[in-house]
């Protein structure tokens, strides 16, 4: 009987594929690997492109991935997918949008939380809340 | 029967109101429901990623990263989530409530505090009250994707290579059951070393490409990604949780407005009749 080694294929959205594989094939930043049970433990990004994974009963699985990083154990293989398309640059250019919709949201404000004002909102909304609260009660 | 078509009116018009907020009550739930499975199905993502970042913070020793050391506390920073939509009980209320608090309690220390906004409740709020807000993101709707909160968490991680904050928070209202919701305030950054022992064995990692501070660079911030989007989930969970029993009671309550205008309405009925016979009575008796 063939060795087998543990899969793990994971997303932060959901779990794409777990289970038992004879090999791995993968799509490295430096370059295609191939995987057997018992591999050095690795670690490596991933580059856009296929991870192909052999079961046990000689067939074959597919998956896609944008990106992301590849954890090898001697009989553990984990994969962390990312499911949206990384690169510096476009996080750089998220962080500036956030920054942006920050400054359009808030425009024209002072950087200093106004704790009267804050404390004052927040005891009239509670208040509120316990009116309704009591008002069922007694209903 | 002037008094009786009046009430009848605003029978019909609370029953109308019931409708919505009994539909708005079943959509909630199903939202709930959804969104449970949305905090499960994260759940594996975020294990794998922390077992792989504690074999990694045992194999290399030498390489100190920044989220990895924690730093005399200046300033921090804050991921406040919140819900872009109201109607929800006291959720908001009391999340932004611990949040002020908590401000409040870095400012008598003399510590500087910014803000990072997800949700637009709590964007209202801080437009409102002030704080030095340095990035924003709302209507991520009901299936929300990483991708939307990448730019929210980069300032603040920016922030902090930066040494503009040496700490921060994420606050967002943890999912305890269907009936109660808690805010909570979560230490994200430095990250807490986790002192499982089943780690204890270390890996001796070959790296590709040939440089650890890289891969360690990007698994982390992955890993406070997931943090924060496990925390927009849970409160997103939350969301649907608190606006199913705010709907379940308004639905209630428009139930017993219903019995009480009903009752008023059938006196009002009877008491018609019964002076339109007693006319009649005293119209027949005067013939």
């Amino acid at each position: 009987m063939t060795q087998t080694m543990r899969l793990d294929i994971v997303s932060a959205e959901k779990e794409i594929f777990s289970g038992h594989v004879e090999s791995v094939s993968v799509t490295g930043k430096a370059g295609e690997l191939g995987i057997f049970p018992g591999h050095a433990p690795l670690l490596t990004g991933l580059k856009p492109g296929n991870i192909r994974a052999m079961l046990p009963n000689n067939k074959e699985e597919i998956f896609y991935v944008s990106s992301g990083m590849l954890e090898v154990q001697p009989f553990v293989v984990t994969v962390l997918a990312d499911t949206a398309q990384r690169a510096d640059d476009i996080d750089e250019a998220a962080a500036i949008i956030a920054k942006e919709n920050a400054e359009k949201a808030l425009a024209n404000q002072n950087s200093q939380v106004d704790f009267a004002k804050a404390t004052a909102e927040l005891a009239e909304a509670i208040a509120q809340i316990q009116t309704i609260k009591k008002i069922r009660k007694h209903r | 029967m002037a008094i009786a078509k009046e009430v009848r009116t605003k029978i019909q018009s609370i029953k109308n109101t019931q409708k919505i907020t009994r539909a708005m009550e079943m959509v909630a739930a199903s939202k709930m429901r959804k969104a449970q499975e949305r905090m499960q199905r994260a759940k594996p993502y975020a294990q794998k990623i922390l077992q792989v970042i504690s074999h990694l913070a045992r194999s290399t020793s030498e390489y100190q990263h920044p989220y990895l050391q924690s730093r005399p506390i200046n300033k921090v920073g804050y991921i406040v989530v919140t819900t872009d939509r109201g109607l929800c009980g006291g959720l908001n209320i009391n999340l932004l409530k611990t949040v002020v608090t908590d401000i409040k309690a870095w400012k008598a220390k003399g510590v500087e505090v910014s803000l990072s906004l997800v949700g637009s409740k709590g964007t209202a709020f801080f437009k409102r009250v002030g704080g030095a807000v340095l990035g924003h993101a709302e209507h991520l709707g009901d299936a929300p994707e990483i991708k939307d909160l990448i730019g929210v968490v980069k300032v603040m991680l920016d922030a902090y290579l930066d040494n503009r904050i040496d700490a921060l928070y994420l606050c967002s209202n943890e999912f305890v059951n269907t009936m109660s919701q808690k805010p909570t305030i979560q230490q994200v950054l430095p990250i807490v070393a986790s002192t499982d022992e089943k780690l204890k064995h270390h890996w001796d990692y070959l790296y590709e490409p040939d440089n650890a501070k890289i891969l360690l660079d990007q698994l982390l911030m992955r890993y406070i990604e997931a943090q924060v989007y496990r925390g927009i989930i849970e409160n997103l969970a939350s969301e649907q949780a608190a606006r199913m029993v705010a709907m379940k009671s308004a639905t209630d309550n428009a139930a017993d407005l219903i019995d009480d205008l009903q009752l008023v309405y059938n006196k009002a009925r009877q008491s018609a009749i019964t002076q339109e016979l007693s006319e009649i009575v005293a119209g027949a008796s005067v013939i």
